[in-house]
């Protein structure tokens, strides 16, 4: 047995969700964006989904580059577009389980619009957003998450701008999952996206993860490790909590847990019903008006 | 009269010519629409949205025309054709993925009813002043195929090349009409669908494991797969490899970039479409394209009639511009006429391609709101009766 187990090559667990020939990867030490992936991947088997039927659709930033390094057919596409760009490939080939895994500046800055039209919609579709409270490949800049008083390199003074709670915008807009969990919570975090895959609607699964390059390097919060400890001294675990108390302060307790889990008719499910009702009658009458001429 | 079930609506219509546009895309096997509405192009999406259930096509009105072209160029991965339709600010919005759709070299069709602008314009009537954006409008380098319609007959034609262009060349191709010849209703003949000329997609054909979305070869178009094959393929917005993975080295610029440039550049013989009248003898040429064609074929026909030595070199395709043919020209006629719905900027090109060899008159869009015969008449008279060679284009109006 021992013999066997030295002979045997040695394969990355997740090899046949990964593009294995594209690492290392371009992830600073101490980023929390690998676990994110790694749960993610470790979901995707848990939820059964036949991986030639998985989309993955990233914009841009440190975590928009993780469509890059998953074995799926993968987008990596403009700044804050994910969600548009994936919207297209769901309501083209609804067969496809689409999931869009992007930052929080890409999916609530730039791509803000983007995501409450989806979740009003009820695109079926997966939406990981890692959130560092940072525009970190730019080098630190000040992201629509980032903490009050927290500094950025354009926050030289501390932040002045309120940030957005992830899961309540989302659940005012219409998803019919939201969760919340951080880097430091693996196996909560693999189910809530097992869980996420398998739900029909606009999911949305918020990772909070360190920064250790940035957000914490500027704001003297430690190492990556200070980070995990910080989480698993400051983080509740609230299942069912009014997403409207889950804002995040400067280095205030962090909320963690499945908030939302309902039922809403997915954009695709109305368009067939629409679309049942309308062909049966074949004809329309704007378009014999305008062939009258044909005779 | 019912369309067949390949959406062609065979047999001669009283149509516009945005609801010959939408019936060309139908007929090109156009399957996806993703819109955001804006005036005057909207009629576009009203008739393909009617038409959609009959055919099986999908559309999604999305919140702004930013997310309407991601859209569009997530669909066109899906194995389905697929373009959007917008007016001025919506192509300005455009931008951003039109150069994203060259990069991931994505086909897929962008019709633009161009209106007077620039900023919010005068929406509704008639202008061409996107013509060069629609060139040069995303960062970065590339090259872009245009057709300019000037009857609803050709917005029928134009929007099937427009699919076929995109098809053959894995490309964005614009169709730039303008708000005249997309609300002008006149006769629009459709023929049988077995007697109109499709360019099917060019599939990759082999084992899931072998194929690079981005392998060239001597063809210089790489071939495609859709998502959900099992190809499991990566793309990307960066500078990349045949694999589609990033290269962010200062190579890639010749690797990756020139080959966007040059795929369309070594075919250019094959994409340019122009119509010639009355040009073997001419000493005066009227170029034109889009709506000003229809005033400059007329203007030609009666400066004929009056014994003047007039042609007219019509651009069904604008971009790539037909320099071979108008650097010919140049040779061996007195005066190039460029008639224009803007301030000048196709004429650029003619000066360009003429190179001082011709004079050029350039009628602009002015005060009309649109162009009449008469004033190009009157630019061929003057043409033809001034000797020397000038030394800049003259602006007539």
């Amino acid at each position: 047995m021992a013999v066997e187990r030295i002979n045997r090559k040695e394969i990355h667990p997740m090899e046949n969700l990964l593009r294995m020939e594209r690492m290392p990867h371009i992830w600073c030490p101490t980023c929390g964006i690998g676990i994110a992936v790694t749960a993610f991947t470790a979901a995707l088997e848990k939820a059964k989904l036949d991986p030639n039927m998985v989309s993955i659709v990233s914009g841009i930033g440190c975590t928009g580059r993780v469509a890059g390094y998953v074995k799926l057919d993968s987008f990596h596409t403009t700044h804050g577009r994910p969600i548009a760009f994936a919207t297209g490939i769901k309501v083209a080939n609804p067969k496809m389980k689409v999931v869009v895994f992007s930052g929080d500046g890409d999916l609530m800055a730039i791509g803000g619009n983007h995501f409450i039209h989806a979740a009003r919609r009820n695109i079926d579709m997966l939406v990981v957003c890692v959130n560092n409270f940072i525009y970190a490949m730019t080098g630190g800049q000040v992201a629509p998450t980032t903490p009050l008083a927290a500094y950025a390199t354009t926050s030289p003074y501390g932040c002045v701008e309120p940030p957005f709670n992830i899961p309540y915008i989302a659940d005012s807009s219409g998803a019919v999952y939201v969760a919340r969990y951080t880097a430091l919570h693996v196996r909560r975090l693999t189910n809530a996206l097992t869980e996420a895959l398998q739900k029909k609607g606009f999911s949305v699964v918020e990772v909070i993860s360190p920064c250790g390059m940035y957000y914490s390097r500027i704001n003297r919060l430690g190492d990556g490790l200070e980070m995990m400890k910080f989480y698993h001294d400051n983080v509740e675990i609230r299942n069912g909590e009014d997403t409207k108390n889950l804002d995040i302060g400067f280095q205030t307790k962090i909320i963690c847990g499945k908030f939302v889990d309902r039922e809403r008719p997915t954009y695709m499910e109305r368009y067939n019903q629409w679309l049942s009702e309308v062909k049966p009658t074949g004809k329309n009458p704007d378009v014999s008006r305008g062939a009258q001429s044909e005779g | 009269m019912k369309a067949d079930k390949t959406g062609v609506l065979t047999g001669s219509h009283i149509l516009s010519g945005n609801e010959a546009c939408a019936e060309g895309a139908l007929a090109a096997g156009c399957r996806f629409l993703g819109l955001y509405p804006i005036v005057p192009s909207i009629e576009v999406s009203k008739r393909f949205l009617e038409r959609a259930p009959q055919v099986g096509a999908t559309f999604i009105q999305m919140e702004d025309e930013i997310s309407a072209l991601a859209a569009v160029i997530g669909a066109s991965w899906t194995g389905k054709k697929s373009m959007t339709v917008t007016s001025g600010p919506g192509l300005s919005l455009m931008m951003e993925h039109l150069g994203l759709g060259v990069m991931l070299e994505t086909p897929c069709v962008i019709v633009d009813i161009q209106m007077v602008g620039p900023g919010l314009g005068l929406p509704d009537h008639p202008a061409y002043g996107d013509m060069m954006q629609a060139r040069w409008g995303s960062h970065g380098d590339y090259e872009i195929i245009a057709l300019a319609p000037s009857s609803p007959q050709e917005m029928f034609d134009f929007t099937i090349k427009a699919f076929n262009f995109s098809e053959r060349y894995r490309i964005p191709v614009a169709v730039m009409s303008d708000a005249y010849v997309a609300q002008l209703k006149e006769t629009v003949v459709i023929p049988p669908a077995d007697r109109i000329n499709i360019e099917p997609r060019r599939y990759f054909q082999g084992p899931t494991d072998s194929y690079l979305p981005f392998k060239r070869d001597e063809d210089l178009v790489p071939r495609m797969v859709d998502i959900g094959q099992g190809y499991r393929f990566h793309v990307t917005g960066l500078t990349h490899d045949d694999r589609g993975y990033p290269i962010m080295f200062e190579e890639c610029q010749e690797y990756n970039v020139h080959p966007l440039v040059r795929k369309i550049r070594c075919y250019v013989d094959k994409i340019v479409d122009t119509q010639e009248t009355y040009i073997d003898d001419a000493e005066v040429v009227v170029i034109s394209y889009g709506v000003a064609a229809r005033a400059a074929g007329e203007a030609v026909a009666q400066a004929r009639n009056t014994g003047l030595k007039a042609g007219s070199l019509k651009l069904n395709t604008v971009w790539p511009f037909p320099e071979k043919r108008v650097i010919e020209l140049a040779k061996q006629v007195k005066a190039f006429i460029v008639p224009e719905m803007n301030f000048g900027q196709v004429v650029l090109e003619v000066e360009r391609c003429s190179n001082g060899k011709a004079n050029i008159f350039f009628l602009h869009h002015g005060d009309n709101g649109i162009e009449y015969p008469d004033g190009i008449i009157a630019a061929i008279k003057q043409a033809s009766q001034t000797n020397e060679l000038l030394s800049s284009t003259i602006e007539l109006k």
